[in-house]
């Protein structure tokens, strides 16, 4: 799946947020996108995924306009975020959290739901079993059943990275998935995730913790201010100077 | 004794099902419905003025029903995506303008003076057959509820409103539209108002405005939030502690017998308002528990 991000603008009353930012996210590939506080990555991330409207530019996955969708179609197409701060289902169980996120189910139409339970059971089974094979793929066997809410910073980032494979999606957009997460952790989740590239799945990610992002992507595009200001390799990257004066200038050394 | 003990089980019946209704808006979906007793009054309206037009009864409570939906639906399409406490607003203004057209709609709900001689549901034998088969019937309509309650919560329709309530963007980023969910569990909760309404109309046997101002909404907030938010026996048991300090402190007089009676209504509202805050204080997840497990 292509993800093409053109020319995405962002502007409040005059102050400009994201200005004209242009990505293309092949098939299967893995993208960095840091930068300094600030700069404007969340918000492109909400642009792209359709939980604010971009002002201009537009969204193009697999050939497809997507740019004036609601954010629950564009993740039906088959992307889909993660949050900065997870947004688990804190008063559901880890198990329930992966259940919810299954696309598709006949068992959300009330009509279903009362006059054909064995459809719905039928169907139940099968998320179920991906469910079990979601859980032991993140290890959270041991959590399984408690509240999502009472999960450790790194374990609710697992389980958003759950949750978005449950959906069935092909290219998964990180909002700082190591922020706050030990880095025993940190390590785990990098490798489920360069797993799940291995698959096929594009992953594009936003990141703080520049060592663990390089290790990951082949490329970073450097944000400044709301614009791009650099990209290329890691090494590429963060030997260039305007990065450096950025990152500085930022005060993030 | 009978008598009254029959009254009150039919009075806590009607209760019951609002509570079901506003439990599945809030605690299971999060919805803030403020004007609960809106729906109640349409439905009560409705049942009252096709019955004594002479409408069978099934028919006119089927229609109090329909109605009450009818109602929501509009409401729904403009409301159900505001944040939580825009929407609170909404409805609860919503209630307030259902009242003000009864009111001043006299040419068909006979305005503030009401309407009287209400047809009753069972009209054949004496007073108490009557009493205990309306009683019954109300049961059967809250039996129903609580059994499809229990089919929506252990749905993954039941599912979905859950996660509704605790992260509305976490389902949008998941593919799923929060709203379609909402306006569902608005139309439901609004009919099994709708029936309430009614059941209380030919209960009663006379309705006037009066009888349907926002406090009526407010006592099934306590009634849930007594009981437990978000379960369905929290449901039941806020219902029966409502039920135990309206009723209870009737018989306050009985003990203290030098409170006039114009003081007994303000009394009797201080006891739930002090219960409500003691629950608050010590038992904020409610008697039967908390959001966490069924």
């Amino acid at each position: 799946m292509i993800l093409n991000i053109n020319d995405v603008s962002k502007a409040y009353s005059g102050l400009v947020v994201v200005d004209k930012v242009s990505i293309r996210l092949d098939d299967g590939e893995m993208i960095g996108v840091i930068g300094p506080n600030g700069a404007g990555k969340s918000t492109l991330f909400s642009l792209v995924t359709g939980f604010l409207e971009a002002n201009d530019g537009d969204v193009v996955l697999d050939g497809r306009s997507i740019g004036r969708q609601s954010a629950a179609e564009r993740a039906r197409h088959g992307m889909v975020r993660t949050f900065q701060v997870p947004r688990e289902f804190a008063n559901m169980t880890v198990r329930e959290n992966l259940m919810a996120a299954a696309p598709r189910q006949s068992g959300e139409n009330l009509i279903n739901a009362f006059f054909r339970p064995r459809l719905v059971a039928a169907q139940e089974k099968e998320i179920g079993a991906r469910v079990d094979e979601t859980i032991a793929f993140l290890k959270l066997e041991r959590v399984a059943d408690s509240l999502a809410g009472q999960l450790s910073g790194g374990q609710k980032k697992l389980l958003e990275l759950g949750r978005a494979l449950m959906t069935g999606a092909r290219v998964i957009l990180l909002d700082e998935p190591f922020a706050g997460v030990n880095p025993v952790l940190i390590e785990e989740l990098s490798s489920k995730i360069r797993e799940l590239n291995a698959r096929g799945i594009g992953f594009l990610i936003i990141e703080h913790d520049l060592g663990a992002l390089s290790r990951l992507v082949s490329k970073l595009y450097v944000m400044d201010r709301g614009r791009l200001i650099a990209s290329g390799t890691p090494q590429e990257v963060l030997a260039d100077p305007l990065v450096r004066e950025a990152y500085i200038g930022g005060g993030l050394a | 004794m009978d008598a009254y003990l029959i009254a009150i089980g039919t009075i806590a019946g009607i209760y019951l099902l609002l509570a079901l209704g506003l439990n599945l808006q809030f605690g299971l979906t999060g919805l803030i419905n403020f004007g609960h007793v809106g729906f109640f009054c349409v439905g009560a309206y409705t049942s009252a003025i096709l019955s004594t037009k002479g409408v069978p009864i099934p028919l006119s409570l089927a229609a109090a029903a329909a109605l009450a939906m009818l109602a929501a639906w509009p409401l729904g399409i403009i409301s159900i995506r505001l944040r939580e406490d825009y929407f609170a607003i909404v409805t609860l203004g919503f209630s307030e303008v259902v009242r003000l057209v009864v009111t001043s709609e006299g040419w068909l709900t006979n305005g503030v003076q009401g309407i009287a001689g209400i047809p009753r549901i069972f009209r054949a034998g004496g007073g108490e057959a009557q009493a205990v088969l309306m009683l019954g019937l109300t049961l059967a309509f809250c039996l129903i509820s609580i059994v499809a309650m229990m089919r929506i919560v252990r749905s993954p329709f039941g599912r979905m409103i859950e996660a509704i309530r605790d992260n509305e963007e976490a389902v949008r980023s998941l593919g799923k539209e929060p709203a379609r969910f909402k306006m569902q569990v608005l139309l439901l909760g609004s009919m099994l108002a709708g029936i309430s309404g009614a059941l209380y109309a030919h209960y009663i046997g006379y309705i006037s405005p009066d009888q349907f101002i926002p406090f009526v909404t407010f006592q099934v907030w306590m009634a849930i939030i007594m009981g437990g938010v978000g379960r369905i026996s929290g449901t039941i048991a806020g219902v029966l502690i409502l039920m135990f300090f309206l009723e209870g402190s009737r018989f306050l007089r009985d003990v203290a017998p030098f409170i006039p009676e114009v003081s007994m209504a303000s009394i009797r509202l201080g006891v739930i308002g002090l219960a409500l805050i003691l629950f608050t204080i010590y038992r904020p997840q409610g008697l039967m528990g908390d959001f966490t497990k069924r």
